[in-house]
This record gives C-alpha cells, structure tokens and sequence, in this order.
C-alpha cells in the first residue's frame, strides 16, 4: 500500500514537472530573445488591463504584443528601439516607468524637492529650537530677585 | 503680574507656518478633484494626422469585398474596429447600418481579433454595413492603429490620413454632434 502512494505521488510530481518543462519551451523563439522580450515587455504596460505589464497580463491584445515585441526583436530591433515602435503608437502610457521629459518634471523631481525642503526646515527652524532647548539662556538679574523672593517667602517664614 | 504674551514657542517656526498643511492639503484636493473625474481608459491619440499605416487583412469570405491599402485614399471614409466577441459594437451596429445603408458615409470594417467564421456569422446575423472588411486576428493592425478596445472609429481623409479617433460606441448623437461636422469640415477642403 505504502508503495502505491509512493508510486502515485512520484508520478503526480513528474507530471507537474513536465508541465512546467513544457511552459518553458513551447516559445519559437530562442532563448536570448525570449529573455529580452521578457525584460522590455516587463516596462511595457498592458493598455487593456492598465496595472499590469505585458508580460504579467492574461489580455489577448498583450499576448499579440507579446508576440510583436519578440517578432521585432528577432528582426534586429534594440528593446530601445521596440519601446519607441510602442510609445509612437499608444504614447508614453504603454511605459511602466514615465520617461524624464518636461512634462513629467514635476513628477520625477518632487520626491528629491520635498526632501530639500523638509531639510531646509530643520536646519533654519527646528536646529536652532533644539540648540536653544538644550542651554537654556541664563536667568536675568530680574528673574534672580524674583526667584530668590520667592525661596524667602518659603523657606524663611 | 503674568508674563506678557512674549513667552517663546516650543519650535522656531514662525505662526503662519501652521497654514502650510492646510495648503498642501488643498492643493492636493485640487489634483484629485481634476483626476478623479478623468477616464483612466481614455488615452490620448498618438495617430491623429499621421498617415494610415500600410496593413494586409485576411477576408473574411468570398463574398466580402476584401479591405487592402488603396481603399482607404480617394475620399473621407470612417474604418470601424470591431469583433464579434465585443458587446458594445453589437450595440452601435443598429447607427453603422442606417449610415451605411444611407450613403452617409463610406464605412470600413477592421474585424479585429475574431476568426473569419466567427466574424462572417456576425455579420449574417446583424447585417453588414460595411463596404469592404478584413480580418486582423493577430492584432498587427490594430497594434500600428494605437487600439486599446473595440469599437474604435477611425476617420481617414482623401489623402489616407487619420483626421480623427472615436472611442467606444457610434451613437446618433456621436454622429450628428461630431463626427459629421468634422466630415463636412474635411470635405470643404481645409488641409
């Protein structure tokens, strides 16, 4: 008995494992432009299903891109040149990352200003605050009298 | 004898300095309320006054005229992307028909993403508006066109240039408010 479950889960694991050899090389295209393919259509979005990229997208129009994405590449396309075949056709929203360009200015340098401005704060308000915090300025000759009056009334009634 | 109100505040910043979150709020309120209210699925149109790009259809039988490259120059046509699978061109079919049966225009069909049975069937059971079709069941077309969805209507000029990219359904009142004030708009010559 013990055998035959061996033999059934030694069998179930091999056809899990072929499946998986089988996912990997049923492409027509050979390894090199299957790699590439995969990292430019990992920076492109799917425009269907728009939180996803086209590599990560169940849509049918991202598996024609898929497939146009690797067709380029094997007819000697950079992925650079393939990114630009897409973004001249549906714009810089098929990139997942916006290109650094004049209108996305803003969107790129506004994390790297408000840390610049966040230490601009400190060192001109909260620096001094603090410095001032830790050696209190000394009592004033008015504040001595009125101190010692009051440890008089006190302690010397 | 209270002190005056002279007395030094726990932090060097000064007292309008507590607006400042107030107006990053509201600023930030400003971008959603304009963000908020756009269609994410709305992209912008890379093609407008690009020439129409070079494609080969499959047909879709024998009897369906056959859509190629030279069709699309000589006149104002409107070349519709559909399918059989898509809902939404089923509904704006009922418009595509009457506007191809009238003469109003000449329509194209891109049968987008079907196979040619399937698209033929569609076509016997709504009826055909379309003065010639093909068949993009790769999507190489539809990729050159910028598609994202169906339908999509293209309006090519006399040169085969696109003049102008519709989303979603052709509706009357799609027709009536902007699509024949651009046609008329084409065909009286402005460049």
């Amino acid at each position: 008995m013990n055998r035959l479950l061996f033999l059934f889960c030694f069998l179930a694991f091999q056809a899990v494992s072929f499946a998986n050899a089988q996912e990997k090389t049923d492409s027509e295209f050979s390894p090199a432009i299957e790699a590439e393919a995969r990292t430019v259509g990992k920076s492109l979005r799917c425009v269907v299903c728009q939180n996803q990229s086209i590599e990560d997208s169940g849509a049918p129009l991202a598996a024609d891109m898929r497939q146009l994405v690797r067709e380029r590449l094997v007819a000697g396309d950079t992925p650079d040149e393939v990114r630009a075949f897409m973004t001249d056709r549906y714009g810089n929203f098929v990139l997942m990352k916006p290109p650094f360009q004049p209108d996305t200015f803003l969107l790129w340098s506004a994390p790297f200003a408000f840390v610049l401005i966040a230490g601009l704060c400190w060192l001109v308000y909260l620096r001094p605050a603090a410095r001032a915090m830790e050696t209190p300025a000394p009592l004033s000759d008015e504040e001595i009298a009125r101190l010692n009056a009051h440890l008089q009334e006190r302690g010397e009634a | 004898m209270t002190a005056p109100n002279t007395e030094k505040r726990a932090t060097g910043f000064p007292r309008w300095s507590a607006l400042i979150p107030v107006g990053v709020l509201a600023i930030i309120m400003g971008f959603f309320a304009v963000g908020l209210t756009k269609d994410p699925h709305a992209l912008p149109t890379m093609m407008i006054d690009r020439p129409m790009p070079e494609f080969q259809l499959d047909p879709l039988s024998k009897d369906i005229p056959l859509l190629t490259n030279e069709d699309v120059r000589g006149g104002v046509t409107l070349v519709n992307v559909f399918g059989s699978w898509c809902v939404a061109c089923a509904a704006e079919h009922p418009e595509l028909m009457e506007l191809g049966n009238s003469g109003a225009i000449t329509i194209y069909g891109v049968d987008w993403r079907d196979t040619a049975f399937e698209g033929r069937q569609w076509l016997e059971r709504y009826g055909n508006p379309y003065t010639k079709v093909g068949l993009d069941a790769d999507s190489r077309l539809a990729i050159n066109l910028g598609v994202t969805g169906a339908p999509e209507s293209f309006l090519i000029d006399a040169d085969g240039r696109i003049r102008y990219k519709h989303i979603g359904p052709i509706t009357p009142e799609v027709w009536e408010d902007t699509l024949l004030p651009l046609i008329q708009d084409i065909e009286g010559g402005t460049p």
